[in-house]
């Protein structure tokens, strides 16, 4: 392996022979950078389910502009909204229709040992334009009372709990001590603040929260013309509903700012952003450690080199063919490791944590940083020095 | 003896340390050295030997005089002038810094793989074929963990010798040899000086080298204190 290694190299690959030589310590240095990566990927995957399940509620809506209390940070919080702005937001040249959004938190006993709070969506089923197109032939459905289609997504349930629900086999259960039946299900998945969700109609909502009213949505959602700027439309409205009181932005703008916020100000999203960061410089540490006590353990080899007239590059070029072999070989038992923790998480908490590509690339990306970073720390000293102050 | 010798050494002051701790090591040393010739570098240990022999060998910077090498001022030289002379001599240490990672033959390829001649095959004969020179045919792919501490040292001479250096700077290179193993390796170092006009500058205390020498120069508390033609 190393003769065919040192052909594609060009040069001995004395990075790669240090490495192997010290087989004990070339574990150690893999198992580290390996724990590094687990550690990032697990923060990152808890961050990433935390901004999934922020905006996989939105994606049962179809529409443009979604205007809140001023107060709501999430989809789920802040005060209602007076019914009466979607009138005059109606008015607004650009704007093509709107709908009434109202959303509650209602307990399920999903069996006798599980009970579950699911978030509760609610629309007119005359707004049907509204939800997303591969749910509106079920959403009709809904007109009838006391309906509604559950999450398959949702925590402590089971494929053959959601698999028994159809229209013609509706399965009934109690919310808020009301009889709810079932008669559909769709898919968006469990939260950090919910369970799982359930649609349903506005007139259902209201029969199910008494104490709510017809006037007072939690969102007013509205639809834009096609060609019309949201962003355009979005200014437009601001200008006759009460800035100061409501939220006017455009959907992709709510979800962005909900995001944002579960993220960098929620303590969940705090904890696990500053855990990342932490992972980043365990991972730092544990290959400068690695690399730095090379270059110590070799310094009498490499002042000699240098004595023969070998120059920084060739060094700096050993510690990253050094740093290169860390990232790769210590990146797949941690990807790897990483996969199979991703799994057991979701089993546990039916959170949406799945090993993408694109993080697995920033991930393998941000360890060849670390390496290469730690690697060219490492050989500070050596540059400096002359061959013999290194004896 | 004339400007076109290799190594031209005039008013060398060197000191250690800083401010308060700061001491004279070296003290006015001046010497010219003929090509091809075997001079030996004798004296009492801390005498400045081995400074002497760092500063005319490109590894350490020279603080104060002149130091030419291969008619380059080494005086206030840049790093890549210092690289690119480094390249052509040939230093051997009293360790023999082997590379513990790396085999004899790979040991020794390290001082051709410096000048980037030759292909891996081609570097891989000419350092078996030092190594053989050296009576270690039979160990080329032995770790240095592997090899007798007098065999370490010949292999820090092939890899000294193996790129042809135009000058070579050895310090104690016999320490680690046997008597016999110790005259071979210095015959061979004469017999370079003697065939291709290589220059040889050595620190020993052995005896038995003496006699081979061309020149021996005495040092005393960092100066110059005999300069004796053999």
């Amino acid at each position: 392996m190393s003769a065919l290694y040192a052909r594609l190299l060009g040069r001995m690959p004395i990075g790669w022979l240090q490495l192997v030589h010290n087989k004990g310590r070339f574990a150690a240095a893999l198992a580290g950078v390996a724990f590094a990566n687990i550690l990032v990927f697990v923060q990152l995957g808890v961050l990433g389910a935390l901004t999934t399940s922020t905006v996989q509620p939105y994606s049962i809506f179809k529409g443009d502009i979604m205007i809140s209390s001023a107060d709501s940070n999430t989809l789920s919080d802040g005060g209602n909204v007076a019914r009466h702005y979607l009138l005059r937001a109606l008015s607004v040249p650009g704007v093509t229709g709107g709908t009434p959004v109202f959303i509650g938190k209602v307990d399920w006993q999903v069996n006798e040992r599980r009970s579950t709070v699911l978030q509760a969506l609610a629309l007119p089923t005359d707004a049907v334009e509204f939800i997303t197109p591969h749910l509106r032939s079920q959403f009709l459905r809904l007109a009838l009372p006391d309906t509604a289609l559950i999450d398959r997504g949702t925590r402590g349930g089971t494929p053959e709990l959601f698999d028994a629900i159809s229209p013609t086999t509706p399965v009934i259960y109690e919310f808020n001590n009301r009889r709810v039946t079932f008669i559909g299900t769709m898919q968006i998945g469990a939260a950090f603040s919910s369970d799982g969700n359930v649609l349903m109609s506005d007139q259902s909502f209201l029969d199910f929260f008494a104490n709510r009213s017809s006037t007072a949505p939690n969102r007013l959602l509205l639809s834009v013309a096609d060609g019309a700027s949201a962003a355009r439309t979005v200014n437009l409205l601001r200008q006759i509903l009460p800035v100061d009181t409501l939220h006017i932005r455009s959907l992709a703008d709510t979800m962005a700012a909900d995001t944002r916020y579960q993220t960098t100000e929620r303590p969940v999203g705090v904890i696990f952003g500053l855990g990342t960061f932490v992972g980043i410089l365990v991972g730092l540490v544990i290959v400068y450690q690695v690399l730095s006590t090379d270059v110590a353990d070799h310094l009498k080899e490499y002042a000699t080199f240098k004595a023969m007239g070998y120059g920084q590059p060739f060094f700096l070029g050993i510690i990253f063919e050094e740093a290169l072999i860390l990232a790769v070989l210590g990146f797949i038992p941690g990807a790897l490791v990483s996969t199979g923790i991703y799994q057991l998480l979701v089993a546990k908490s039916g959170l949406a944590i799945n090993m993408t590509v694109a993080r697995a690339i920033v991930v393998f990306l941000g360890t060849l940083a670390a390496c290469s970073i730690s690697g060219a720390v490492a050989t500070r000293r050596l540059a400096h020095a002359d061959p013999a102050d290194l004896f | 003896m004339s400007s076109s010798s290799p190594i031209i050494v005039k008013g060398l002051n060197h000191w250690f340390g800083r401010d308060e701790a700061r001491k004279q090591v070296i003290f006015d040393v001046s010497l010219e050295i003929a090509r091809g010739s075997l001079t030996v570098m004798m004296g009492p240990s801390g005498s400045g030997k081995t400074t002497v022999l760092t500063l005319m060998g490109c590894l350490r910077d020279v603080q104060e005089g002149s130091v030419r090498l291969l008619a380059q001022e080494l005086f206030g030289a840049n790093e890549s002038r210092m690289v690119a002379l480094r390249r052509r001599i040939g230093v051997i240490f009293q360790a023999h810094n082997l590379h513990e990672s790396l085999s004899a033959i790979q040991n020794v390829r390290m001082g051709l793989e410096v000048h980037g001649r030759g292909n891996i095959v081609q570097q891989d004969q000419a350092a078996a074929h030092m190594l053989k020179l050296m009576g270690l045919g039979e160990r080329i792919n032995y770790l240095p963990s592997k090899l007798s501490g007098g065999q370490k040292q010949r292999v820090a001479v092939a890899r000294a010798l193996v790129h042809n250096p135009e000058i070579i700077f050895a310090d104690e290179p016999t320490a680690a040899l046997d008597k016999e193993s110790g005259v071979t390796v210095v015959k061979m170092l004469k017999k370079l000086g003697q065939n291709r006009g290589t220059t040889t500058v050595m620190i020993t205390h052995d005896n038995r080298i003496l006699e081979l020498a061309d020149r021996i120069i005495t040092l005393e508390e960092g100066a110059i204190v005999k300069d004796e033609m053999v």
